[in-house]
């Protein structure tokens, strides 16, 4: 847990979270390994946690009929990986997959949807940092809407 | 006739405006609707020099002349290499030429990227689709001197695997130690492994001092303005940034006005601008 507590102490998504909010965050997490090819959630099912990815590459995917599966974003150390925990009705809306062997911290989110409730300085400062983190894939999925590679003049 | 001829060259150095006819040697095809072109020197050519960041006018006999980047190597003066993404009529009919024949080229016009102002800092590059064409010079140029720079890194997007340019070279520089290549791309199927997502995302993925770095930026200029926005927040100096801009070019001399945009001409006094220049001018929605 002593090793769980500093990796997510210094993780820059938790940082300036102050020492009693770690200890409760460390109380819901756990190390996870995925090799490649293992799918870490599959969209439909029920989002119950998401991952500080540590080492290793996931691709986040939707699958198209007739087409097979399309990937749309990556996620790599140093991300976060799924936010659909903290939103009813808690399912996923995409596949994530292993492409290498990816090492994370997972965390449980039932048990810190629960701690945010009954501590609303945590809670507000989960949902602050997963507003950013919201709000840029907004802005990159926004981006990636636009084509803006498609419609250069460089002939 | 050799006085004659004398005079004739003295002609064709003095005057930008005038072409002259390059061979190809050849074709290469990067992806489905760009290629590259290797030209062959003329014999009154000794060797064809350029900054990273030019451009040359290319002209079909008949059909029409367009402004494209220079993509090749500058220590290799003797090959000239333009690399052509086909969306009209010109550039469609520079597809349709084979090895051996002929091509009108004048130039090379505009400003280039500052390469030299670069020297004792960290470089990165951002560039997606075709943008990379006018970067790869640059590339090529910072590898020659890589002992002049700190960090380089090379953050290229494109729309899909099969839209990535220059596989090879992007291969090579991957492998290297000295340059940070990192490739992203908006959408994929099949067997790729790296990166999804625009090419904005790999900003924070990438090692380079933002505090001490110059960085260089060319592609659509959608792209260019949400690059620009994450530098601002990693707090790189406006001083700092240089983008390309594409604009409409003609004569290519700053005479024609085709690719006026306020005071300042694309073709002349561009494409490269230092952004904190042309900030004001960057947005402006009638330009």
């Amino acid at each position: 847990m002593e090793n769980l507590e500093r990796i997510l102490t210094e993780h820059p998504f938790l940082k300036g979270l102050d020492k009693k909010h770690i200890e409760l965050i460390v109380g819901c997490a756990s190390n996870v390994i995925f090799k490649a090819g293992d799918f870490i959630f599959r969209e439909g099912e029920s989002a119950d946690s998401f991952y500080f990815i540590r080492h290793g590459r996931v691709l986040i995917e939707t699958y198209v009929p007739q087409k097979g599966p399309i990937m749309i974003r990556s996620r790599e150390e140093g991300e976060i990986l799924g936010w659909s925990w903290l939103v009813p009705p808690y399912r996923w809306h995409f596949d994530a997959r292993a492409v290498e062997l990816t090492r994370a911290i997972a965390l449980d989110g039932k048990c810190l949807r629960e701690k945010c409730r009954e501590d609303h300085d945590l809670g507000y400062e989960i949902m602050k940092r997963f507003a950013k983190i919201i709000a840029e894939r907004l802005e990159a999925t926004r981006l990636q809407l636009m084509d803006i590679y498609g419609n250069g003049t460089h002939k | 006739m050799a006085h004659t001829n004398n005079i004739a060259e003295r002609i064709i150095e003095s005057n930008p405006m005038i072409v002259q006819q390059f061979r190809i040697s050849r074709k290469i095809k990067e992806t489905h609707d760009t290629f590259s072109i290797e030209l062959e020197l003329p014999d009154s050519m000794d060797g064809f020099s350029f900054n990273p960041g030019q451009f040359n006018m290319l002209y079909v006999y008949g059909v029409g002349e367009v402004p494209i980047s220079i993509s090749g190597n500058p220590s290799k003066n003797k090959i000239l290499t333009h690399t052509i993404r086909v969306v009209g009529t010109v550039t469609k009919a520079i597809n349709n030429l084979k090895v051996g024949d002929y091509l009108g080229v004048r130039g090379p016009y505009g400003a280039g990227w500052p390469v030299k102002q670069a020297i004792g800092k960290d470089v990165v590059v951002v560039t997606g689709g075709i943008g990379l064409a006018p970067l790869r010079p640059v590339i090529s140029y910072l590898l020659t001197n890589r002992e002049k720079y700190g960090k380089v890194a090379l953050l290229y997007g494109a729309r899909t695997p099969e839209d990535i340019l220059y596989i090879k070279s992007l291969e090579k520089w991957r492998g290297r130690f000295d340059i940070e290549t990192l490739v992203t791309v908006d959408r994929a199927v099949g067997d790729w492994r790296g990166n999804v997502g625009v090419v904005t995302t790999l900003i924070g993925k990438s090692t380079f001092d933002p505090l001490h770095c110059i960085a260089m930026v060319c592609g659509p200029e959608i792209m260019m303005r949400f690059t620009i926005m994450e530098f601002i927040k990693k707090e790189i100096e406006e001083k700092n940034i240089y983008v390309s801009m594409e604009r409409n070019m003609k004569c290519g001399v700053g005479l024609c006005g085709h690719c006026q945009i306020g005071s300042t001409f694309v073709c002349k006094d561009g494409p490269v601008y230092c952004f904190e220049d042309i900030k004001d001018l960057f947005q402006r929605r009638e330009m």
